[in-house]
């Protein structure tokens, strides 16, 4: 892409002892819309306020257009943030919320007006100008947090979980604009998820963060399909990860079995993660498969079904449109091009294992997901 | 149900207002609107008053001075306060509540030891060959009685506003282009609109009330209302002018407090007491 804008370099974070952020090392270019994605308490936000200038790190340098900003205030920055929650001013009306960085500026009253009017456009709230922030829905009051920030026309917009409040409709319609007005003003956006599927469909780059490292920088299709680690199979869609031994380039054994792979430049009989996407799995007659197993559970998920399939104890989620019977034998192929190898990490082993898959669990996890925010 | 409960819960509460306030109101009432000698009706009582406009006029003008230096020394006590840990926080608050444990009559005959002509500081500067100057009887003096005693109800209210600011705001100032300065100006000050009128008011309605501070600190010219009206029913024997005078201070506190909930209404929790 473009060129380099920010670069954060080292970045070590602690509070109180403890080490939120650990070397955290990443460059955002101009015109970019890169999202940290990781899950609650990973450092994502913690990150953010280091480019914002709000919190200084403890060690490590935050660079901006190739200058050391480590010592810039906030004030001074070419960046503007649209906060976790909002941060409306209470005592000013819309028009003066949006407005304010712009007066701060000193800008002609005429021009302000203009952008502001401009600016309401763009976020569809002509006509709340004089209604006051606590009278508005939380979605309104987003678009205003991000106006507010916008107006400014600053060279990056730091965006904070900005979507976290809304309802999954409204969701996806913001998800939309946010991208639309990224391309059309040409800001470089810094966007902080814990949603992956909000951050594989709006950015260009994407940051798997976890623990306050870095697990996996790429774009959205190279961090879904070349997961670098168990942790980012699994956060990152769902995963069937096994152990396996690459026995040489192109060749893996798992299940007591070797599967032609496309991955290669694995130390001889080194030992692996294999990620198998649930639904890179097509179903065969069982006299056909490379596998066989039993259907345990099958639940309907409206696109597809999960279907629960126990190989030799070891379970598998399959998603597939295909209807199966609970109880019923099937058989799978894999195609070198479904198997995907990864090196051993700290996180082997403690993913990708549906054993004790059941659908109430998928729920009561979702249910905690939500209560988190 | 609950209606009929919350009224029963509220009995003891009217019973007390209507034996002990609103009673006495209306003894006042009647005071004020009847003749000294013969007990009939009259406003000659409320006509009289004229007299004591000046009076009126040094007690507001008194006390709005006060609460006026109040603010601006209780401004920066409790934004200090307020950015304090927790803990400093409870301390520091408790020190400011603490003058209030002390009886007001003391507190102010301490300030009579320090101020009087042969007080403490005057012994202190003829003793290293200055000479003695004159501290108390003053206008000065009694606004530093005022100031002093009624100094914690600014503090405390402001501090309540202050410490409720979301230190996100104060993010969101600076990242949109704001110093340290403008933050202040731009943010917390409108936010601590409340915080000032509900302290404005807490200290002007017993200042301008107040007789003992300027009998012990003032002297013949700094003449205050109440001083007035104890010396009209205890002196001059003229309970029924004391009573029209009464009426006319506590209708200039209610204007006072109306007019500073009329301000705070526009603002967020704009709670006056
Ligand atoms: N000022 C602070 N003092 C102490 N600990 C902090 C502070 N700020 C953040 N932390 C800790 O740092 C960790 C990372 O916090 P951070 O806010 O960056 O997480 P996050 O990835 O944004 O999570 P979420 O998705 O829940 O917003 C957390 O464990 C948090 O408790
Ligand atoms: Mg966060």
């Amino acid at each position: 892409m473009s060129k380099e804008l920010i670069r954060l370099q080292d970045l070590v974070m602690e509070f109180d002892g403890e080490q939120i952020l650990d070397g955290i090392n990443l460059t955002i270019n101009d015109h970019e819309f890169l999202t940290l994605l990781g899950p609650s308490g990973c450092g994502k936000t913690t990150t953010l306020r280091i480019i914002g200038g709000f919190l200084n790190p403890t060690s490590g340098d935050v660079f901006f257009d190739g200058k050391r900003i480590n010592d810039v205030p906030p004030y001074d920055r070419q960046i503007n943030t649209v906060f976790q929650r909002y941060a409306l001013f209470p005592h000013l009306d819309v028009y003066d919320n949006i407005a304010f960085g712009l007066k701060v500026a000193k800008l002609p009253k005429a021009q302000i007006h203009e952008r502001v009017q401009e600016m309401l456009a763009v976020v569809g709230l002509k006509g709340y100008e004089n209604r006051r922030t606590d009278s508005l829905s939380g979605g309104q009051q987003q678009r205003v947090a991000i106006a507010r920030a916008l107006v400014n026309r600053p060279k990056v917009l730091l965006l904070d979980e900005p979507l976290a409040a809304l309802d999954l409709r409204l969701r996806k319609d913001m998800q939309n604009e946010l991208k639309r007005i990224q391309q059309a003003m040409g800001i470089t956006f810094v966007y902080v998820t814990h949603d992956q599927e909000e951050a594989l469909s709006m950015s260009d780059t994407v940051i798997v963060m976890d623990k306050g490292r870095i697990q996996q920088i790429g774009k959205p299709e190279d961090i879904y399909n070349e997961p670098q680690n168990a942790f980012v199979a699994d956060f990152i869609g769902e995963s069937n990860i096994l152990d396996g031994v690459m026995l040489a380039d192109y060749k893996v054994k798992f299940f007591g079995r070797t599967f032609k792979c496309l991955d290669a430049g694995f130390a001889p009989n080194e030992p692996v993660d294999v990620v198998i996407r649930p639904e890179d799995i097509d179903f065969v007659p069982p006299e056909e498969g490379h596998l066989t197993g039993t259907v345990t559970s099958v639940t309907f998920k409206g696109l597809n079904y999960d279907i629960i399939v126990d190989f030799k104890g070891f379970k598998w989620l399959i998603q597939t449109t295909d209807h199966q019977a609970v109880g019923s034998t099937v058989g799978i192929r894999l195609n070198p091009e479904d198997i995907h190898i990864m090196h051993k990490s700290e996180y082997s082993g403690m993913f990708g294992d549906y054993s004790s898959y059941s659908a109430e669990y998928d729920e009561l996890t979702e249910d905690a997901d939500d209560e988190e925010e | 149900m609950k209606k009929n409960n919350s009224l029963l819960l509220s009995t003891p509460y009217i019973l007390w207002m209507l034996v002990f306030t609103l009673i006495p109101l209306g003894v006042v009432a009647y005071y004020a609107l009847t003749d000294p000698n013969t007990g009939v009706f009259t406003f000659s009582n409320i006509t009289q008053l004229q007299l004591y406009l000046p009076v009126l006029g040094q007690s507001i003008w008194y006390s709005l001075i006060s609460a006026l230096i109040c603010l601006v020394l209780g401004y920066p006590v409790a934004y200090f306060i307020a950015h304090q840990k927790p803990v400093a926080q409870k301390i520091l608050y408790m020190l400011v509540m603490l003058p209030m444990c002390m009886s007001f009559l003391l507190r102010t005959l301490a300030w009579v030891g320090l101020l009087q002509d042969t007080g403490i500081i005057n012994n202190l500067l003829s003793a290293i060959g200055l000479p003695r100057l004159q501290l108390i009887r003053t206008p000065a003096a009694v606004i530093l009685g005022m100031v002093y005693n009624y100094l914690p109800y600014m503090i405390l209210p402001l501090y309540a506003v202050i410490v409720k600011i979301d230190k996100r705001l104060i993010e969101a100032a600076e990242d949109l282009g704001c110093t340290p300065v403008k933050v202040f100006t731009k943010v917390v000050l409108p936010l601590s609109v409340p915080g000032i009128l509900s302290g404005v008011t807490m200290v002007f309605v017993p200042a301008v009330s107040t007789f003992y501070i300027s009998q012990k600190l003032g002297g013949i010219d700094t003449v205050l209302i109440g001083d007035a009206i104890e010396r009209l029913f205890k002196q001059a024997n003229n309970p029924n002018l004391g009573a029209a005078l009464s009426l006319v201070l506590m209708a200039l506190v209610f204007i006072c407090t109306g007019i500073m909930n009329r301000f705070g209404s526009d603002e967020e929790g704009g709670v006056i007491v």
